[in-house]
């Protein structure tokens, strides 16, 4: 049913994931104000998706399963947005001719 | 010709209750309809454990002065009756019981997909059951079943990491249960059984447990961090440590608003089964009550921020939270217009399990209309942390859910036990669970709305008589949970056999014996019509 992943794949993937991790590191050096924290967590997320995608085998996988590991990330980013939309705006004051 | 009549107690067939016998072959076992009733017996006794704290309170609550117990022993009896009957009886109610029992056999599969997952679950929810319990013989939680921080983390003196134990463990029951249930119904539907064609009732356990998969995980998480910030002062939750307080509400409602629709929405399965039985008539709107339950479950997720409406959350996050919660009426709507529609010309008869459905109809239309009074910001401003939100989410929970548990329970017992309870008692004992409720929580709209705040063990003396008559009410619903398990045990060796279908119902699970065998089919069913054809069994019964 599933479609065998040649090994060479896997090796490419590894050596993606270490070089990132490297690249990690190597931006940490740098001091990029508030674009730290979004560079750390891009490279992260772009890792987790190598290893979801390539060694949890969901590329090769159905329709059903994406369709799943897509929907608990999906949910997992309701929780951050609207609380994240909490946390923006809670400082917000009213003003101006709207109010 | 006397030698011909047999006795039907010594003459049953094999069924999934006589294939086996002794300790092993119930506490081993892997037949989803054991494990059911395993699930059955546990969620029965943790119900009555929050019952007894309930009428603690509501015996406290006879006079306006603080009497019975004192203030932390009473905040620890309303904190252990919700911790209780939330996570431990109406969580895994009906999906673990009557789920267990019927989606296999609704959808004409031999069991579950995972059915020593499906023991493992109920071994889980044990072992947090355990912990629960620990914690009241220990002396009890005083935080609220809400846990909220930093009281909870920081400041209570009382056993919560235990209780929160508890609720993380009894999480992973449900979680399983809910997994089970999903790849079951994906893959284990008989031949014919198309997802147009799914009972309802699976159609709301299906909602159910994808709310169970995606939520259940992040309360633990929750918890989980809970327990680290109070046992090892890791700042997460509470300001002196460089927490906030907003984000465990935050991130507790996120799972807990959703495990209301854990709750009520197989309670709507139920109903959606029981009102075409005895209409005699097919649903009306099929797909949209079907539909309507993935929308809540998928709405569901994006109204929990009106719980924290006043509790220091931005407000303009307040003002999204409060129009979502608004749209999360559409869907449970349609659900009761279309229960109405499927009555209207329908040949009604009140049996028992008909008349909880009437009760649940109008008892959730209460509980969810006065949500809407709840989600409006500035009505909600005056009614937060009153009996008003009390008297409101005990018509979901109780009105709702309990009804609906019941009701099913009537309705399936025959093919449960293949035994009848007696309808006299039956329909008795449904009339006074109506009444007993509500006069148990009508009034306390009333006090909440002139201002009686939930959570005090003593009252301004003017709230005394609608306090009384909750009390009162409140004994009457305890004799009408009383005299149906007294009735339901009394069947087991008394009750006239049922036969296959006494309600002349359509579904698979009618199809096979009462009660099943363990296989539950003796050949795999092919389903050649759609879910609650009555009207065409009507016409063959007439013609």
């Amino acid at each position: 049913m599933h479609s065998v992943t040649p090994v060479r794949t896997y090796v490419l993937i590894w050596v993606v994931l270490t070089i990132m991790t490297f690249v990690t590191y190597g931006v940490a050096q740098i001091d990029l104000g508030p674009f730290n924290i979004v560079i750390a967590l891009a490279i992260a997320a772009f890792k987790m998706t190598l290893v979801i995608w390539f060694f949890m085998h969901v590329r090769t996988d159905s329709p059903l399963t994406k369709l799943f590991v897509f929907a608990g990330f999906f949910w997992m980013a309701i929780l951050f947005v609207f609380t994240l939309g909490d946390y923006v705006s809670r400082a917000w004051m009213p003003g101006g001719k709207f109010w | 010709m006397s030698t011909v009549l047999q006795d039907p107690q010594t003459t049953e067939t094999p069924n999934y209750l006589n294939a086996e016998y002794g300790w092993k072959s119930w506490l081993l076992t892997t037949d989803h309809k054991r494990i059911a009733l395993l699930y059955l017996i546990s969620i029965s006794v943790m119900f009555a454990l929050g019952g007894v704290f309930a009428m603690l309170i509501r015996v406290e609550l006879l006079t306006p002065e603080g009497d019975l117990v004192n203030s932390d022993t009473y905040n620890k009896l309303f904190t252990m009756h919700g911790v209780v009957m939330v996570f431990f009886f109406l969580v895994p109610s009906i999906p673990a019981t009557l789920g267990n029992f019927l989606i296999p056999m609704m959808i004409g599969a031999k069991d579950l997909a995972f059915p020593r997952i499906n023991l493992l679950s109920w071994y889980i929810y044990v072992a947090g059951a355990l912990f629960a319990i620990a914690a009241i013989v220990m002396g009890g939680v005083d935080t609220g079943w809400t846990f909220y921080t930093p009281f909870s983390s920081t400041y209570s003196n009382t056993f919560v990491i235990t209780a929160a134990v508890g609720v993380f463990i009894s999480g992973f029951s449900s979680i399983t249960t809910g997994l089970n249930f999903i790849v079951t119904i994906h893959k284990m539907r008989a031949p014919g059984m198309t997802w147009g064609r799914l009972p309802l009732f699976v159609w709301a356990n299906y909602a159910t447990s994808l709310i169970q998969v995606l939520g259940t995980p992040v309360v633990a998480i929750t918890l989980a961090l809970l327990a680290l910030e109070r046992g090892f002062h890791i700042g997460i939750f509470d300001p002196a440590i460089g927490g906030d307080p907003i984000l465990f509400q935050h991130m507790f409602w996120f799972y807990s608003h959703p495990a209301v629709y854990i709750m009520i929405l197989p309670g709507m399965g139920v109903i959606s089964e029981v009102v075409p039985c005895f209409s005699r008539k097919g649903i009306f709107g099929y797909s949209f009550i079907a539909a309507s339950s993935l929308g809540i479950a998928i709405v569901g997720f994006l109204v929990w921020g009106h719980h924290l409406f006043v509790t220091g959350m931005s407000m303009y996050a307040g003002l999204y939270f409060s129009l979502l919660s608004m749209l999360v009426a559409v869907p449970s709507a349609i659900k009761v217009f279309n229960w109405t529609a499927t009555m209207y010309r329908g040949s009604i008869s009140y049996a028992t399990p008909m008349l909880y459905a009437f009760g649940f109809i109008g008892l959730f239309t209460i509980g969810g209309l006065t949500g809407l009074f709840l989600a409006t910001l500035g009505v909600d401003v005056h009614l937060t942390d009153t009996y008003f939100v009390i008297a409101h989410f005990h018509y979901v929970m109780v009105g709702g859910m309990v009804v609906a548990y019941l009701g099913g329970l009537h309705f399936w017992w025959p093919k449960i036990t293949g035994r009848m309870y007696p309808e006299g008692w039956g329909k008795f004992s449904a009339l006074l669970v109506f009444v007993g409720f509500n006069v148990t929580f009508f009034p306390q709209f009333i006090t909440g709305y002139l201002g009686q705040p939930r959570r005090y063990h003593a009252y301004a003396p003017e709230f005394q008589v609608l306090n009384v008559m909750s009390t009162a009410g409140a004994s009457i619903l305890a004799l009408g949970y009383i005299i149906p398990l007294i009735y339901f045990i009394w069947s087991l060796r008394y009750g006239k056999p049922a036969g296959n279908n006494p309600w002349g119902a359509t579904g698979l699970e009618w199809t096979t014996q009462s009660p099943p065998t363990t296989f539950n089919f003796d050949v795999t069913p092919i389903v050649t019509e759609e879910a609650y054809a009555y009207a065409k069994h009507e016409e063959a019964h007439v013609g």
